[in-house]
């Protein structure tokens, strides 16, 4: 191998990738949007559930329970109606995603010591956030009880009998979703990027022609596919560091572990990915045909990483494919160092299976290209 | 570099093949290209003119046969091939995103050029290309011609012995063509052996030899003037005359005409005997009162040297 055509190589890669517009915003205006996309937008947490009152009572009571539903912060009051028919109206346009309905009979119940019922109804269509609706509600309606009960026989101490559940969640206190999409966002761009840059530069000489000059010169193909990788390993490591900066600085997610685990594991972790690269840039002739052959890979990945939905609620033939998945691990990876601060120790199955995965990967497209290079 | 093998053949090839799969692409060529020698190649498209030349720069391997380039062998010293030949193809093939130095030091780079040669090698090049207050222009918006210029120039950075140029001037305007030749016959006067397919008959005839392949064998090889004599079976007519399409009519119907065909402002024939068959024409066409202002043997052009070989070579395989 000599160093001076592989300097050379490279040098011309990234003169190319800065050159062309559309790298140029796949490396560098991408991992940007694509953070604050899942750092602002890309959220689970549910609040300010636009809410529809319709108090029949109308009496303390009832506006007692209303204003613990709008100071949750959970809830926020849209409306209010009188009719039943306006429900089906407002759930029908989704104007509301809850109804919190209080009857006429509310208070009187109460004041005879029988059990008054409050009705919730929400909009079922997804059903994640209705859950959670629902759970909220359920508390902030447990907790009027409650109150009213310690009103009643005059005991401010009072508290129910049976099992109180004191919950606690670890490594993410709040449960903000950002905490758990924005450390997955480095693995996703890291990913994306390299497959594309690898993908493309490869045939990109391929449709331009350049590739029969290449091949032409005394280059060796060591020093070509070292050429076309090295820049995607460099900008892959650079990506990760940008949106490690913007995950510390600025949405303030903590990383409570060892960077150098991080640093390590990204290293396997784009051997995969360029291997894969390497190889849509063997199945493919055009960069039309890269790019779908990369998204065609990049989506299902996302989707079977745990990226967003969690591996164990998937069905078991569809589990085993994840292994197959490097994201599936990086993602356990950068979790891990960020909010649970667990290092190498805890971590090494998934280091250990990127590095095999990525061995095999890259040794099986380097050899799937020199045949092709022939 | 020049001198670095001192046999008098640039290039020999003896029995070469290449099969792929059960096509067979070239079979049992051989010749031998002289150094210093502008050595043309010459056939249809699919003839074998491409892969002949892809397996002579070490691109790919051949069937079986041998074939020497600069005195190394194709089958097991292709390293050596590259580092002593430059390539130019008939697709611009420098980067068309990279500017005119870019690419220089780009392939000055692949090649190895020493850091001392670098500048004068790169002097060199823009100014053989005329590209010199292009310097820092992107390839992409240089007009074809200069494009061309620039191509055979980091094709010879390395001021390689042999270069093999794949239809270099397909697509390039005629005088960009002219001067592109110009800059071949000079490359062959400094004694770079120029080995150059095309299928352009004028630029075949400033070639110094000729070979040309027809279904991956070669059929014909020698200087332009002795393919002429030697591989021409007819000879050929010029009839000059008012009416061309009527005298068309007027010998369509003659036997001793082989073929007729419509040339300018008259028409080309093909007939056995030159001096046997004029009578016979003037005949025909004073029956039908055409007026003629010309008819005589003239020397066939390689076209019509190319076409009698083909079809000599058709209907002695049945086609």
């Amino acid at each position: 191998m000599v160093l001076e055509r592989l300097m050379h190589m490279i040098r011309k890669e990234f003169i190319q990738v800065f050159r062309n517009p559309k790298m140029r915003a796949i490396v560098l205006v991408m991992p940007l949007i694509q953070s604050m996309v899942f750092g602002y937008a890309v959220t689970t947490d549910v609040k300010n559930v636009p809410t529809a009152i319709y108090d029949q009572a109308e009496t303390p009571e009832s506006r007692d329970l209303i204003d613990r539903f709008i100071h949750s912060g959970y809830f926020s009051v849209k409306t209010i109606i009188r009719s039943d028919r306006e429900i089906d109206e407002l759930l029908d346009n989704g104007e509301v995603a809850a109804v919190l309905r209080i009857p006429s009979d509310f208070s009187a119940k109460i004041a005879s010591g029988s059990t008054a019922a409050v009705q919730i109804i929400v909009d079922g269509t997804d059903s994640n956030t209705a859950g959670v609706v629902l759970s909220y509600a359920g508390n902030i309606i447990r907790n009027d009880a409650i109150e009213l009960m310690q009103k009643q026989i005059g005991n401010q101490d009072w508290e129910p009998l049976g099992v109180n559940l004191q919950t606690r969640a670890w490594f993410n206190e709040n449960l903000t979703s950002r905490n758990f999409y924005v450390p997955g966002v480095i693995a996703a761009i890291v990913m994306l990027v390299t497959l594309l840059l690898t993908s493309m530069s490869v045939v990109r000489e391929k449709e331009m022609g350049t590739m029969e000059q290449i091949v032409v010169t005394p280059i060796k193909p060591i020093e070509f596919i070292l050429g076309k990788t090295m820049p995607s390993i460099i900008l892959g490591f650079v990506n990760m560091i940008f949106v490690t900066l913007i995950s510390v600085f600025w949405f303030d997610i903590p990383v409570r572990g060892s960077l150098m685990t991080l640093f390590i594991a990204n290293g396997f972790y784009l051997m995969t990915t360029i291997g894969i690269g390497l190889f849509i840039s063997t199945i493919s002739d055009t960069q039309q045909q890269a790019m779908m052959s990369t998204f065609f890979f990049f989506l299902p990945a996302l989707l079977l990483s745990g990226f967003m939905f969690p591996i164990a609620n998937m069905p078991e033939v569809v589990q085993a494919f994840t292994y197959f998945n490097p994201l599936r691990y990086f993602l356990i990876i950068i979790r891990g160092v960020f909010l649970k601060g667990v290092g190498v120790t805890i971590l090494w199955p998934q280091i250990l299976a990127l590095f095999i995965l990525g061995t095999f990967v890259l040794t099986l497209s380097v050899k799937k290209f020199r045949k092709n290079l022939a | 570099m020049l001198v670095s093998n001192n046999s008098e053949y640039a290039v020999t090839v003896k029995d070469l093949e290449k099969r792929f799969g059960s096509f067979q692409a070239v079979n049992k060529v051989s010749f031998q290209v002289r150094r210093g020698e502008i050595f043309g190649f010459l056939g249809p498209n699919g003839a074998g003119k491409s892969t002949t030349m892809r397996m002579l720069c070490g691109i790919i391997i051949p069937t079986a046969g041998e074939a020497t380039v600069n005195g190394f062998d194709v089958f097991h010293q292709a390293e050596q091939i590259k580092n002593h030949i430059g390539y130019m193809s008939q697709k611009f093939s420098l980067y068309e995103d990279l500017t005119v130095e870019e690419n220089i030091d780009f392939y000055s780079g692949i090649y190895q050029i020493p850091m001392v040669e670098k500048k004068n090698r790169k002097d060199w090049v823009v100014k053989m290309a005329g590209l010199d207050e292009h310097r820092n222009s992107l390839t992409a918006i240089l007009p074809g011609g200069w494009r061309q210029r620039l191509a055979l120039g980091c094709a010879l950075l390395h001021k390689p012995p042999v270069i093999f140029l794949d239809e270099p001037t397909s697509g390039v305007d005629p005088i960009s063509r002219r001067s592109f030749w110009e800059l071949i016959y000079q490359l062959a006067a400094e004694g770079i052996t120029v080995f150059v397919t095309t299928h352009y008959m004028d630029e075949a005839e400033y070639c110094d030899r000729l070979a040309m392949i027809y279904r991956g064998e070669l059929v014909a090889i020698g200087t332009p003037d002795e393919l002429k004599v030697k591989y021409m079976n007819n000879d050929v007519l010029n009839l000059e005359c008012l009416d061309p399409f009527g005298a068309l009519q007027a010998v369509n119907g003659i036997p001793e005409i082989r073929e007729a065909a419509l040339f300018g402002r008259g028409l080309h024939l093909a007939v056995n005997d030159a001096s046997s068959s004029i009578p016979i024409i003037i005949k025909a066409l004073q029956e039908r009162k055409l007026v003629y202002t010309r008819l005589e043997k003239i020397i066939p052009s390689l076209e019509d040297v190319f076409v009698s070989i083909i079809e000599s070579r058709d209907s002695s395989a049945g086609l």
